[in-house]
């Protein structure tokens, strides 16, 4: 009996796919661990896009490459997916979903599943969402009341027709998923209520706990979500939403905010971000606290705009003309893409530094369950000070820290130069001032890492085998050890790749064997590890295809280690 | 002089005769008789001679990239509308490397002032052409003179629905600090192209030329017609000086945003409650 299911619903751009998993994985949170991704082709209507919905007795938060119930939503749903199916596999859909020659080489069993009549039956052809909603929590047994109140709420501000005719739509669902429940062993989950988030979520709501009221982007796929997302709350919050005319101008805006004494915030991906490269040396040399959300996907140029990547690493940590210091966290769960999104204002704040935000497309749009936890009120603590009348905004001082204040603060004013300046300010050209200004600035490096933001180890303390990553491969990862672990192996999952802090050497020091798995071909990481580290890697594990790993790849590799 | 004038000790990097000393002139005695408070004022500025300006006053200032002085300008006085803000650079920095941004700012209609010193040449990087020079002017790089037709900014910006749109040249120091005030007091985005001399690499608009090839607005223009206020603007074998076109009936940038119609108060000055943050983490019922 299968302890998890994986479920793929295989269709085209404009179905719906998007609501229809919100309400799956919303009603399948409540009783299971679950998680859900979606593969999008870049087009707004028509092509092949699929849903996978990931139910187990384990958490999860990853991939399963192999599909257990597969639903076929037209006759171009399947050609993309035939590897992923295998003997056991159900194959849900019309007749004609499939050609003859997908028919004569078949593996899986093909189940007739006519959802446009169903749908007519329950009212309307509209209702088919719906009829797969029912089928899937028949097919979990999933709590009939609390999906009827989800359905309520959708479309209690719709007629009664509509209301009455998706019940009746997922009823009918229901009563044909129900036959299937005994294909798995699925239990009720008995732990502490589990909330489900989107990576943009966890994100903005981190930004929101660390003050943002400012964000200025240009739109770009994958890292819109976060701006709509912030858009959305921003009457709520009070943040001044402004979509730029321009990469250069969202992220020059975002720095002028935090002049003036904002906490602003830009979202992008690695296309837009190469345009904001001047600006980030702007923040640098003015000392002017920016952040900046990357949302990576494939390049290089426009690359594979809807897919996902960790090829960015290198261009955050070099972005920008001159020597600077910076911050970049990569979450790779939802607690710390909450939690690092909140820090991430603060800490540019207290150290006067532009901060980033990595992730990429499969953390910010993939679903994931998170224990609900409270935000600490100390990272919305400023460090901006009022100014006195003698104020210098470049004070050379014990601590390398120049007191940061804001114009109209104080009896003092505050003059930013991204020329080299003297301690008031204004332009130098001394040799002297120079190598004082580079130093103070460079200083921040050393003070930064008291707040370093140190990596967990998952798995046995005693590993000889260490597999490191950063970012969004921490499920596929933690599932690894967790599930698939030899007991001598054990994840190091780093959530601030740059710069790193010289105490996690020892964690690679105790392997045998080290190997890197990241989403690029060049296996960046591992470079940051030698140059900062001297942490030289045995092996890696690199995909760049455009899709995140699946746990079965992981296993496969790890047992020819 | 007080407050926005600095220390006679401070070393101007302009040439001798060149035309920001009176535009800088200019634009200190119109701070100072407008009674304003230099910790309640702030410049952004790009890079270029002229935006150099900022050093020179007595004021608060962010001086930034090349060309990105707008976007700078614009996210300050959203950040904290209470600040007087503007923004200022050449015909290079403005019109040139930031073009985007003038175009869209147009658009926004934030409330500050804009102050573009139009020398039709760049100066900073030694004498090549601005997207203001005229045809067949020769530069050491535009050896065969500019092949590329002069940007009109004014008509552009016009075009654009600005809202107050003026032309003012160095020499009539009188003219300019009227339509310096005029920009100040409209509330709306304020764009003031100054015509200057550029003493060291434009030969061909000199002090002489500019002088001969301007007039001022006769008594009684009536700058609210946008029609006639575009044939102005468009002449361009004599600059007309003044305030071309006014449109006293749009509303500004942050005026038009929902936030601050709701509350004035500057989000700058503004708390975060974290338990209003924290409810979104909690499970829905």
């Amino acid at each position: 009996m299968k302890q998890e299911l994986s479920i793929v619903l295989s269709g085209e751009a404009g179905q719906g796919l998007q609501t229809l998993e919100d309400f799956l994985v919303k009603a399948i949170s409540k009783s299971y661990y679950v998680f859900a991704t979606q593969e999008v082709m870049s087009r707004v209507r028509g092509g092949n896009n699929t849903l996978e919905i990931r139910v187990s007795n384990t958490p999860v938060a990853t991939y399963r490459s192999h599909i257990d119930f597969l639903y076929l939503l037209n006759n171009h749903s399947f050609y993309r997916v035939t590897k992923r199916v295998s003997d056991d596999s159900k194959i849900f859909g019309e007749e004609d979903f499939l050609s003859d020659e997908e028919r004569d080489q078949l593996v899986g069993t093909f189940v007739p599943f006519t959802l446009n009549d169903y749908a007519t039956e329950a009212g309307s052809v509209l209702f088919g969402n719906t009829v797969l909603f029912g089928h899937i929590a028949g097919m979990l047994a999933l709590d009939q009341d609390h999906c009827h109140a989800l359905i309520n709420e959708r479309f209690s501000h719709k007629k009664d027709k509509i209301l009455d005719g998706n019940i009746e739509a997922f009823k009918t669902g229901y009563e044909l998923g129900q036959a299937y429940q005994e294909h798995h062993d699925l239990q009720n989950r008995e732990d502490e209520p589990l909330m489900v988030l989107s990576g943009n979520e966890a994100l903005g709501i981190g930004a929101l706990g660390g003050g943002c009221n400012f964000i200025s982007a240009y739109p770009m796929s994958p890292g819109t979500g976060l701006l709509t997302y912030l858009a959305g709350k921003s009457n709520d919050f009070g943040i001044f939403v402004e979509q730029a005319e321009d990469e250069i101008a969202a992220l020059n805006m975002n720095i002028g905010a935090w002049y003036a004494g904002a906490r602003a915030l830009t979202t992008t991906s690695g296309g837009g971000f190469a345009l904001m490269e001047e600006a980030v040396s702007l923040s640098g040399i003015t000392e002017t606290p920016c952040v900046t959300h990357i949302a990576q996907r494939p390049g290089p140029g426009t690359g594979l705009p809807t897919r996902t990547a960790q090829e960015d690493l290198n261009l955050a940590v070099y972005a920008g003309h001159g020597e600077f210091p910076r911050m970049i966290f990569s979450p790779g769960h939802m607690r710390d893409a909450v939690e690092l999104a909140q820090k991430a204002f603060y800490f540019a704040d207290k150290y006067q530094v532009p901060t980033f935000l990595l992730t990429d497309q499969f953390l910010v749009d993939s679903k994931f369950q998170m224990a609900p936890f409270e935000l600490d009120a100390k990272y919305l603590e400023s460090s901006i000070v009022k100014s006195t009348e003698d104020y210098k905004r470049y004070t050379i001082t014990e601590d390398g820290l120049s007191p940061r204040s804001i114009p109209g603060f104080g009896d003092g004013l505050v003059k930013c130069d991204s020329d080299e300046h003297v301690e008031e300010g204004t332009i130098t050209e001394s040799f002297d001032v120079r190598i004082q200004m580079n130093e103070k600035r460079l200083s921040k490096k050393d003070l930064l890492m008291a707040d370093y933001q140190y990596p967990e180890l998952i798995g046995p303390e005693s590993y000889k085998k260490l597999i490191v990553g950063w970012g969004s491969t921490y499920g596929v990862l933690k599932e690894y050890v967790d599930q698939y672990g030899d007991g001598e192996t054990a994840y190091l999952y780093i959530k601030q790749p740059f710069p790193l802090h010289q105490d996690i050497k020892k964690y690679f020091d105790q392997a045998d064997t080290i190997i890197n798995v990241e989403n690029n071909a060049s296996a960046q990481f591992s470079k940051i590890l030698l140059l900062e580290l001297g942490v030289t890697v045995s092996q890696n594990l690199l995909k760049y295809n455009g899709e995140p790993f699946s746990i079965e790849e992981v296993v496969a590799y790890m047992k020819e280690v | 002089m007080k407050h926005f004038e600095m220390d006679k000790s401070t070393d101007i990097a302009w040439c001798p005769g060149c035309g920001n000393f009176s535009i800088r002139k200019v634009l200190i005695e119109t701070l100072q008789e407008m009674d304003l408070n230099p910790t309640q004022v702030v410049m952004a500025s790009g890079i270029g001679q002229a935006a150099k300006m900022p050093q020179y006053i007595n004021t608060n200032y962010f001086n930034g990239l090349h060309g990105r002085g707008l976007p700078v300008a614009v996210a300050i006085k959203a950040a904290n509308p209470h600040l007087t803000v503007i923004a200022e650079g050449g015909d290079g920095d403005m019109y040139g490397e930031g073009g985007n941004h003038f175009i869209h700012n147009i658009r926004r209609n934030p409330d500050i002032v804009h102050i573009v010193h139009d020398n039709m040449v760049y100066g900073l990087t030694k004498g090549q052409a601005a997207p203001t020079s005229p045809l067949e002017f020769k530069t050491p790089v535009q050896v065969n003179g500019v092949i590329n037709d002069p940007i009109n900014p004014l008509p552009v910006a016009m075009t654009l629905g600005a809202t107050f749109v003026a032309r003012a040249f160095s020499g009539d120091m009188e003219g300019l600090k009227k339509i310096l005030k005029a920009a100040f007091d409209h509330e709306g985005y304020a764009l003031v192209d100054v015509l200057h001399p550029c003493v060291t690499f434009n030969k061909i608009n000199t002090f002489k030329w500019y002088k001969e090839h301007s007039y001022p607005l006769e008594e009684g223009y009536d700058s609210s017609d946008f029609e006639s206020a575009m044939k102005k603007a468009l002449d361009t074998e004599k600059f007309a000086l003044g305030v071309i076109y006014q449109n006293k009936n749009k509303v500004s940038f942050n005026n038009r945003t929902w936030l601050y119609q709701q509350d004035a108060t500057p989000i700058v000055q503004r708390k975060r409650d974290i338990n209003k943050v924290n409810a979104l983490l909690k499970i829905e019922a």
